[in-house]
């Protein structure tokens, strides 16, 4: 059977809307998975607050307008796939998971403990979590087989990794950029969350990756760069549902780490793995509340 | 089970690469199940699965000299359903993409199928980069996976989809020169269990791939000299067939390992492990001492380390001598 013809016209026709009662603004919801991964992070008392800021944007358009899926049936063959490919994000996309309704909010208070649900970086055994990580340089792969998985089935599911400063430097990564490309899977949708600092310092003191949109486009994707805290720059840039036999695309996301909470914007300490006392989780929700005007 | 259909094999006595067994075992099990694919990493002349790639392209993936990406993808792969029988040579497979392996497929008990060729000083002349030594040693200790080492070509057979019929992960060892065959080609395999080859009184042999004919062959030898072995293939290193081993020492006394890998961590390490537990007796390990192989033809060099008929004899000797 030609898979890609197969695919194509189930893409184009087919396609149902996307499952569950979303109805709320994408902005609202990034404000609520900044709020509540600071809340996560401040129950463990450790973790990577910098990383998920910059990513919530990205999460809540994905997980609230873009992604289809079943959260009342994590493992529904044909929804889109999420590889949080920057593992130490996870307390965002523990707040997107939860607050579309893939286990209850209450799950914050033992994140990062023995015996809670939600493990100090992604693991599977997480309703909602489609792949491990934490280990950089991985996530683009594992996106990479369950497309070409998608593909072999006749699956009309996209495929989305989020991608880290860090991913950039690993080498299993363009591996994996190596091999999307000549394979043309359209399906997959990499994200870069450029949010410039890295565990130890500024990318580009660390080892800079740059320009970037050049030299992937190089590797045969179709690549956005775009302000990924815009939320009609990201809609327009991952809404469009692709053709499967098309160049993949990649979506370079300029980020600021720590984005809104002001004492952690663009701070290399909250990076982490550090812990948000009681009085600076006060002022961030507060911070959040008051610009959560969209 | 579906097994019993496979009713090719080879006749015990003849040499037959593990390697020719593979591909015949892969093109037999795609006409009966639809639910596996091949990765390749540019090494399908090499690992065996050949014959496969060319009959069923559209189940190959050709993922090019990037073991790390083809690791990881296997995983994705394999979280949605489909099974990858990832093939290449052990050290690309296990060391080059051992943290994938670990982390991106045994975590999450992906089912992927890593077969590896090209290990120990059976490979030969292409020396010690591709001599792999130590993966049985870091792929037992990985959680969730399961260790797989046929020991002929008529188990290879058996082997391959018995792979494809376990849970999660497996690693499977395929040898790469000719070796004799030594089961029938009706022999049943079962994850989990050893099969006794030989039985004897005096010491207990487990070895596992082709170094169980070898021990066959010390058996033989030392039986002309009024020593009794019984020789275990331990088929299955990991879940290790404790009982049965368990059992054997306890009737003989004494333990003599046989493998073609490192002294450090290999079979000799697992069943050191489950009878230092459970039935502490004199043990004595067959295996390359630790250091690094080198070129030269695979029958020399398994005398040269000290894996050989040989060998195997001298350690039952060795042991003999310990308990008088």
């Amino acid at each position: 059977m030609n898979t890609s013809k197969f695919l194509q016209e189930q893409v184009g026709s087919l396609r149902p809307p996307p499952g569950g009662a979303h109805d709320e603004p994408p902005a609202r919801m990034a404000g609520a998975i900044r709020r509540d991964a600071l809340t996560m992070l401040h129950h463990a008392g450790s973790g990577h607050p910098g990383g998920s800021l910059s990513c919530a944007d990205i999460l809540a358009v994905l997980y609230f307008r873009v992604m289809r899926l079943r959260p009342a049936e994590p493992l529904w063959r044909e929804r889109d796939r999420l590889v949080l490919s920057k593992g130490h994000a996870c307390p965002a996309l523990y707040a997107a998971l939860a607050l579309r309704g893939y286990f209850d909010r209450s799950e914050y208070r033992e994140f990062r403990s023995l015996g809670g649900l939600l493990q100090g970086h992604p693991d599977v055994g997480t309703p909602g979590i489609d792949a491990p990580s934490g280990s950089l340089g991985m996530g683009l792969s594992q996106g990479l087989g369950m497309a070409l998985g998608g593909r072999h089935q006749g699956l009309a599911f996209r495929t989305f990794v989020i991608l880290g400063d860090g991913d950039m430097q690993e080498g299993n990564t363009w591996e994996a950029l190596m091999a999307a490309g000549v394979k043309r899977v359209g399906s997959l949708t990499a994200i870069l969350d450029a949010n410039g600092l890295q565990g130890d310092g500024r990318v580009e003191r660390q080892m800079s990756y740059e320009p970037i949109a050049a030299k992937v486009a190089t590797f045969g994707w179709e690549v956005h760069e775009i302000n990924g805290h815009e939320i009609d720059a990201l809609l327009a840039a991952l809404e469009q549902v692709p053709e499967e036999d098309a160049p993949p695309r990649f979506v370079v996301a300029r980020t600021i780490k720590g984005k809104g909470v002001s004492f952690m914007e663009d701070r290399q300490y909250w990076h982490g793995s550090v812990a948000i006392s009681t009085e600076e989780l006060a002022q961030a929700h507060a911070g959040l509340e008051a610009g959560s005007a969209p | 089970m579906s097994l019993a259909s496979v009713d090719r094999g080879w006749a015990p006595g003849e040499a037959v690469s593990l390697r020719t067994a593979f591909g015949q075992a892969l093109c037999e099990t795609a006409a009966r199940r639809e639910d596996f694919v091949l990765l390749d990493a540019d090494v399908a002349s090499g690992t065996g699965a050949k014959p496969f790639v060319e009959r069923f392209p559209e189940r190959t993936i050709q993922f090019g000299i990037a073991e790390q990406n083809l690791m990881a993808a296997a995983a994705g792969l394999a979280s949605t359903g489909l099974i990858p029988v990832v093939s290449t040579f052990a050290v690309f497979g296990v060391m080059r993409a051992h943290e994938q392996f670990r982390t991106a497929v045994a975590y999450p008990r992906r089912a992927v199928k890593l077969c590896c060729s090209h290990l120990g000083v059976d490979v030969g002349p292409d020396g010690a980069t591709a001599q792999m030594l130590e993966d049985l040693a870091v792929t037992r200790s990985i959680p969730n996976v399961t260790v797989l080492v046929p020991a002929d070509a008529n188990a290879m057979l058996r082997a391959f989809p018995l792979t494809l019929e376990t849970e999660g992960p497996v690693y499977m060892r395929i040898g790469r020169s000719p070796a004799p065959v030594i089961h029938d080609a009706s022999v049943a395999l079962t994850v989990g269990a050893a099969i006794r080859m030989r039985e004897g009184s005096d010491v207990t042999i487990v070895a596992a791939g082709v170094t169980v004919a070898r021990a066959l062959h010390a058996a033989e030898r030392l039986a002309a000299e009024g020593i009794s072995c019984e020789v275990l293939d331990a088929f299955s290193v990991k879940p290790l067939d404790e009982r049965t081993i368990i059992e054997s020492a306890a009737r003989t006394g004494g333990v003599v390992t046989a493998e073609d890998h490192s002294m450090i961590g290999g079979l000799g390490g697992a069943v050191a492990e489950t009878l230092v537990r459970h039935h502490p007796v004199p043990v004595e390990i067959v295996g390359v001492s630790d250091r690094f192989g080198r070129s030269g033809d695979p029958d020399q060099l398994a005398a040269h380390y000290g894996v050989d008929a040989e060998a195997i004899a001298a350690a039952v000797l060795r042991l003999l001598t310990r308990r008088a």
